[in-house]
């Protein structure tokens, strides 16, 4: 598999040995612009509401109070906070968990089965992916309305079943990764389709099913128009809409602002999925590039 | 910033998205025959659903909610009140109209601000209170906080709050760049030039174009940009009053005295602690705000009346809002029992006093020990004196749009680009003027404009 995340780089006789200055500073300068905002959140979630406002943005305030701020996250409002965290968790292993089940398993199928129709799936997958979820929230909102469906937290994790992007990802990856002749081979031993997929070729498709598993993870973690549209009760809200509401508290005549926790918030929030980038990123880069070369 | 602009333009998508949900319904509403399913309910239905009990929910994000809730279940301990902060303002319109458009999901009682009102109103979506003889109530509230909550001869909530609009400014700072607390408009356009010429860093105030604040302006300039009667509306933003807050405003946008912290983000209440933003013309609730969110410019406030064009006293309601019953309420009369306890019982008002919100009851607002009461962060000053006179000085008359909260949110694509240009607002507004007669047309409105 390493091979194949290489191949677009130019073979060189020395790779390793050749260095490119206009590289290292755009990456520098990349990395910065990455890290700063980063940077930011966590010096000022250690900081008071009333440092926020006073003291310099880079650096820490009078008094660091991380701690403090992170328990008061969590008991403000009887801790919404928790719950919200918990709404998300359920989101993303039902929505995340569902979509790349049903994207491995449709995938999978259309590479290597032929019936009629195959085309035609095709071009509609191909279509999916290019039309944003934004774009389908009004009509996705109307369509739960008259099922009853919203302010439940189906109206979350049905949508985020579909996966097109995903579905595509593991065809493609399929095409390459599991060869027909072993499926024939299996056939052949008397094995049936189920217990072919089950056995084999869900472990060929392993980089591919946790590439998609990262991306609908991430999609779902961040989805925020969805459940602001579909949701008015704060009980189901996942963590984007609950800080979001937190942080409009600061507006108008009953203002009640709470940047600290929405600061502290906000970076409990990316910590999971900044632990699900390092634990699966590898299979990332190894997924992605699958189906770019011919073998 | 970009976070925040990306928000705010997400939020737009959906406030458009429900209010044209919503206004689907609001045609039909406008037809004659609308007003079915109006519960029948008279004064005496109250008492009996008190008695009886039950459990309502009530939207709300005033902070003073839990503990006004927690008192009217001492009362009535039958009934049960489930309090749901379903978000602040904008973000709470769009969860309402989600649920009036869903047909479920909505609650008993909404807090329901007063720009928004004719929104729900007009979209059938409010029960007419009168049935239940709250009109009888009219005597409490101030004429102008009455006549928000009262469109087309029906009564469709109760004023909480109220904004009567005053000049709040950091005496600190204007004393020690010696200047005059300003009168007249053109006072304050001198102060402004005078205040930034002396230290560069300081503005006279923050607007980087707020459709809440600017309505108020012209509301306060005598304009009437909002004509409606039923269907038929006329936006007639160019009109006198109009032009005349523009012309205005253009000066201090023009030559540069407007600072352009955003409002209400922490940048800004930075800058009204530490003098960068040195006044600020809103509503009366803002002393609230200022003292629990701006603790360290203590001593530093003061209040005046707002300046006027002619020297005249004369002020406009900003902000401010009230609770209204929801036709989806499975029990319309207790909901009903609890919005009248909520906004005209003097325990409920006084909870919501000592929360630091502007009353929009007489009774406060004469009251000796309101008007006299000397507040601490205010330097000692008796600055619900200003306030109460400002109320009094409200201009009657004024009407918003039945799709105001969308008006507004198109604000910042309009006028905002004249403030982002520091170009003329007269235009801003002419561009904001034919978006909403085209979207209202489009809902079905017979708009002019």
């Amino acid at each position: 598999m390493s091979r194949i995340a290489y191949a677009g780089a130019p073979r060189n006789a020395s790779p390793r040995t050749r260095k490119s200055i206009t590289l290292t500073v755009l990456m520098s300068v990349f990395l910065i612009y990455t890290l700063v905002p980063l940077l930011w959140l966590v010096i000022n979630a250690s900081k008071t509401q009333a440092d926020l406002f006073t003291t310099f943005g880079l650096w820490f305030g009078d008094e660091f109070v991380l701690g403090q701020n992170i328990v008061e996250t969590l008991t403000y409002r009887d801790g919404i906070f928790v719950r919200w965290l918990g709404n998300t968790l359920l989101y993303v292993v039902l929505g995340a968990g569902g979509a790349t089940l049903l994207a491995t398993v449709a995938g999978y199928g259309l590479a290597k089965f032929r019936f009629p129709g195959r085309r035609a799936v095709f071009a509609i997958v191909l279509g999916a992916i290019a039309i944003p979820g934004t774009a389908l929230a009004v009509p996705t909102f109307l369509m739960f309305s008259q099922l009853g469906l919203t302010n439940t937290p189906w109206a979350i994790i049905i949508p985020s079943l579909i996966s097109p992007f995903g579905l595509y990802l593991i065809w493609v990856y399929a095409v390459d990764s599991v060869p027909t002749e072993l499926l024939e081979a299996a056939r052949m031993d008397g094995a049936g389709e189920f217990r072919t997929f089950f056995t084999i070729s869900i472990r060929l498709l392993a980089p591919g099913i946790v590439t998609v598993l990262l991306f609908t993870v991430v999609a779902t973690w961040n989805n925020y128009f969805l459940p602001l549209i579909m949701l008015s009760d704060p009980a189901w809200y996942p963590l984007t809409v609950g800080l979001d509401q937190w942080n409009d508290q600061a507006t108008g005549a009953a203002a009640d602002p709470i940047y600290n926790l929405v600061l502290t918030g906000s970076l409990l929030t990316i910590v999971p999925i900044v632990v699900a980038f390092l634990v699966l990123q590898r299979y990332w880069q190894s997924g992605l590039s699958a189906g770019s070369v011919k073998q | 910033m970009t976070t925040k602009r990306s928000r705010s333009g997400f939020r737009r998508i959906a406030t458009a998205v429900v209010t044209v949900a919503a206004l689907g319904g609001a045609l039909v509403a406008c037809a004659p025959q609308a007003g079915a399913g109006t519960a029948e309910g008279s004064a005496s239905d109250l008492e009996a659903a008190l008695e009886a009990g039950g459990t309502i929910t009530y939207w709300s994000w005033t902070p003073s909610a839990e503990a006004q809730v927690a008192a009217f279940e001492k009362a009535y301990p039958k009934v049960d009140v489930k309090l749901v902060n379903a978000g602040t303002n904008t973000e709470e319109y769009t969860k309402l109209q989600n649920a009036i458009k869903a047909g479920s999901g909505a609650p008993d009682v909404a807090q329901i601000e007063y720009y928004a009102m004719p929104q729900f109103a007009l979209s059938d979506s409010l029960l007419d209170l009168s049935a239940y003889g709250l009109d009888e109530l009219e005597d409490q509230y101030t004429a102008s906080t009455w006549g928000s909550v009262n469109i087309d001869g029906k009564l469709y909530g109760l004023p909480q709050d109220s904004g009567p609009m005053a000049l709040f400014y950091n005496a600190t700072v204007f004393d020690q760049f010696g200047i005059a607390v300003p009168t007249t408009w053109d006072e304050y356009i001198a102060a402004g030039e005078q205040l930034h010429a002396a230290d560069p860093t300081k503005y006279i105030t923050s607007d980087t174009g707020d459709s809440g604040f600017a309505t108020s302006m012209i509301w306060q300039a005598g304009g009437h940009p909002f004509d409606v009667d039923g269907a038929d509306i006329t936006v007639d933003l160019a009109d006198e009053g109009s032009a005349k807050w523009a012309d205005t405003w253009n000066q201090l946008l023009e030559k540069d005295l407007l600072s352009d912290i955003p409002g209400w983000s922490d940048e800004w209440f930075k800058g009204l602690g530490d003098g960068t933003i040195a006044s600020l013309v809103v509503g009366a609730w803002m002393p609230g705000v200022l003292e629990s969110s701006v603790p360290d410019a203590a001593g530093d406030w003061r209040v005046a009346p707002i300046p006027t064009y002619d020297g005249e006293p004369v002020s406009a309601e900003n902000g401010g809002g009230g609770q209204a019953v929801l036709k989806q309420s499975k029990n319309p009369a207790l909901a009903a029992a609890f919005l009248e306890w909520l906004n005209s019982d003097p325990e409920s008002i006084k909870i919501f006093g000592e929360s630091g919100g502007f009353p929009s009851t007489v009774a406060e607002l004469e009251s000796e020990d309101f008007v006299n009461q000397e507040s601490e962060y205010f330097g000692g000053q008796k600055i619900n004196e200003v306030l109460t006179q400002a109320a009094s000085d409200v201009l009657p008359g004024w009407s918003y749009l039945p799709y105001q909260v969308y008006a507004n949110s198109i604000f910042g694509d309009t006028v905002g680009q004249a403030y982002a240009n520091k170009s003329d607002l007269n235009a801003g507004l002419a561009t904001w003027q034919k978006q909403l007669v085209d979207y209202g047309n489009e809902q079905g409105f017979d708009v002019k404009g």
